[in-house]
């Protein structure tokens, strides 16, 4: 595929571009690469290279004790760690049937919406930043360094929680930093006006997004597609609704779902609508969840040899970057046999190549960010 | 850092080669943005608006060819070790290097892992080693500082000017 | 459906192809032949009453004391809201199976990471290569009777004493 259309008008000999985009640069989101073959400005393959950050969790997982392993989910995605604390502890929890405390639950949820809110700023921030807009993103930093602040009084880490134990949480959360959660939450609700002034509302934005990189509903149930992607090509599907867990049975909230107001639907645009928008709705689990939270321990008894039973079990929380699974199979002694983390970004890999056809090369950088992947999900 | 000495007051002031060099430096360390894995994150806040590092002249730069400082944060892959020789090659001279982390300083908690090299100082020299999982944002700037008064202990003129036996020792 | 009514279903369609169902457990599964994988999972998410559009997941398990590798499919409905596991026995000296690539794209990038960490041969894969580890990597890391190499690339692999009795 050497010569263009163009060589029958005019005659100039034409080659393709083999370009490397990362592993090092700074708007793949960690350590990623893509070999991009482009004509001119116009990719016509871009095919993924991943695993430089393949830091063998799976397998480390035969090798600590179940309660050893929690630090180890934590890096399985250190945006959401919350979520894979708590996935790998449901899934313990499952195998050896160990009930959780009720006030465990709410701390759990309130933690995991928190660090939702956390994470999904960093992803709004950062791909405000690869389309060129520096402000919004260090507004995102600012406000995460509250809620840096405020994880850190409930369980002493900025980044890797480590808090969610099995049989409940690590730590209780005291009545003063109930308060202080929610005076930070009476601050954060204008701070997302300021981000759709700044950047929802912006024409330069919504012209470099609307109608790039169309996902199909099609598409997205055959590629598998979770979370925020798959909602913003119109499927209505989270597992905190469709799949309950935990106790948001009991709790309001909203899906919001990819219109298609702007532009067309399945694009850009609505998946980062759809961030924007679940910002709002944690907000509001978490101002119920501390309206809710009842009194009593933190966390069952759990002996310090955990040995659950033979078997095997499949647990899905709903992560902000998709439905996280873990497959988690034991053979009765203190290690785990087998343990396999399912993340949503891994599937949202696969579908670039098809999508990155035909389109220029800064749309590649739209298409990642829009997607929302980061490496240590797809690498592990 | 060591004050310019013999100050007068109508802006005229003494004070040695290499002090002054050094201290332009020190000032002015342009860092690679090499964040690999979770210390990355804390690496952006640390340039974010609470514990800045813009105030200490330091922003970062995305190409090795305009940065002489690289914070190697996060964990270290066989696959990536390659990459990071030649991005360290292609840094120009004087360069540093601050290992951020326990992963690039050890290999931290997945010194168990198969395919993670067990520290960063396996590929590149290493200034100075900041622990932590992740280090909190004063750490990675006490780093930096370190690196400050490394910057400042070094000299020049002698290197330039003296025989070839004194530069080698130098 | 419930999950035995699932495997009714298939056993009537497929007879003597599924077998060892197991209800009563976490997560209900059955086994099927290696040979008639393709038409069973064709089946499974055609048909209007089972219609497992998605392929949640797909991975492998190492058994050395049975002497097989096992390649586990999670399979899940958003029409129906109802799942099923199902299980294929292989060889561990030569695991071959055909690609679920054709039924769910996303199997393209779940086989070559099986192929990467555990050696299964996937028939008619369009870019069976190595995903997580270099071109040039050794072995398959996953399986339990896996010696790391000394030295890669140059670097040597050898831990700090204490860890290496951590190692088991």
């Amino acid at each position: 595929m050497n010569e263009t259309a163009q060589d029958q008008d005019t005659g100039f000999h034409t080659e393709d571009m083999t370009i490397s985009v990362g592993p090092q640069h700074p708007s793949t989101h960690g350590v990623l690469r893509f070999v991009v073959k482009t004509d001119g400005e116009v990719i016509s393959e871009a095919i993924p290279d991943v695993g430089y950050l393949h830091r063998s969790i799976e397998k480390i997982g035969e090798k600590v004790t179940w309660h050893g392993y929690v630090p180890y989910t934590d890096r399985a995605d250190y945006l959401a760690a919350m979520f894979a604390n708590q996935g790998f502890c449901m899934a313990a929890e499952k195998l050896a049937a160990t009930p959780v405390t009720r006030r465990g639950e709410f701390c759990r949820v309130i933690a995991c919406e928190l660090n939702r809110l956390a994470s999904h700023l960093i992803s709004v921030g950062t791909f405000g930043q690869d389309i060129g807009a520096m402000t919004p993103f260090v507004h995102a930093l600012r406000e995460r360094e509250t809620i840096n602040n405020l994880m850190e009084e409930i369980c002493g880490a900025r980044l890797t929680y480590n808090y969610i134990r099995i049989g409940g949480v690590g730590y209780d959360i005291l009545p003063e930093t109930c308060t202080r959660i929610s005076e930070f939450l009476d601050h954060f609700a204008p701070i997302v006006d300021e981000f759709n002034r700044l950047l929802t509302g912006n024409k330069i934005f919504i012209e470099r997004l609307a109608g790039i990189a169309v996902v199909s509903k099609e598409d997205a149930l055959q590629y598998n597609l979770v979370g925020p992607n798959l909602r913003g090509a119109g499927v209505k599907w989270d597992i905190r609704r469709d799949i309950p867990y935990s106790v948001y049975p009991e709790l309001e909230f909203e899906i919001p779902v990819g219109t298609g107001h702007i532009g067309t639907l399945g694009d850009s645009f609505d998946r980062y609508w759809v961030r924007i928008r679940e910002l709002q709705e944690s907000c509001k689990i978490v101002r119920q969840c501390l309206k809710m939270l009842p009194k009593g321990p933190a966390i069952s008894k759990v002996a310090r040899k955990f040995k659950p039973a033979v078997g095997e079990c499949y647990v899905r929380v709903e992560a902000p970057r998709g439905d996280m699974g873990f497959y988690v199979i034991s053979d009765g002694s203190e290690y785990p046999y087998r343990v396999r983390i399912r993340t949503g970004s891994y599937t949202a890999m696969s579908i670039i190549d098809k999508l990155s056809k035909g389109i220029m090369l800064a749309d590649l950088i739209v298409l990642i960010g829009s997607l929302d992947v980061d490496a240590p999900e797809i690498d592990r | 850092m060591k004050p310019l000495i013999n100050s007068l007051p109508e802006t005229v002031f003494t004070t040695k080669v290499d002090d002054l060099l050094n201290w332009g430096r020190a000032s002015s360390q342009w860092y690679m943005l090499f964040g690999l894995a979770c210390c990355a994150i804390e690496l952006m806040q640390t340039g974010g608006p609470r514990a800045d590092l813009d105030r200490f002249g330091a922003v970062p730069r995305a190409t090795p060819r305009q940065s002489d400082l690289m914070i190697v944060a996060g964990t270290l892959t066989y696959k990536m070790a390659k990459r990071t020789k030649l991005l360290y090659d292609q840094m120009p001279d004087p360069k540093y290097v601050i290992s951020m982390g326990s992963c690039s300083n050890c290999g931290g908690l997945f010194q168990l892992a198969y395919s993670v090299c067990k520290g960063v100082d396996k590929i590149v020299p290493v200034d100075v080693y900041v622990p932590g999982c992740p280090p909190r944002p004063e750490a990675l700037t006490e780093g930096l500082l370190r690196i400050q008064d490394k910057m400042m202990r070094e000299r020049w003129l002698v290197r330039s000017n003296g025989s070839m036996e004194e530069a080698a020792e130098a | 459906m419930e999950p035995s009514e699932i495997f009714a279903r298939l056993e009537k369609q497929f007879a003597g192809k599924v077998s060892d169902f197991k209800g009563d457990v976490q997560e209900p599964y059955f086994s099927v032949d290696a040979e008639a994988i393709l038409e069973i999972c064709r089946f499974l998410r055609d048909d209007a009453e089972l219609k497992f559009e998605i392929l949640s997941d797909q991975t492998a398990v190492d058994w050395p004391k049975e002497e097989k590798i096992q390649v586990v499919y999670h399979l899940y409905s958003y029409a129906h809201r109802h799942q099923i596991v199902l299980k294929v026995d292989l060889s561990r000296d030569n695991p071959t199976i055909a690609t679920a690539e054709g039924i769910w794209k996303v199997a393209n990038w779940f086989e070559r990471e099986i192929f990467d960490l555990f050696g299964v041969i996937f028939e008619g894969h369009s870019d069976l290569r190595r995903i997580m580890l270099p071109e040039d990597w050794v072995g398959y890391p996953l399986r339990k009777d896996y010696v790391e190499q000394e030295e890669y690339d140059g670097i040597s692999t050898q831990r700090a004493p204490l860890v290496d009795k951590l190692m088991r």
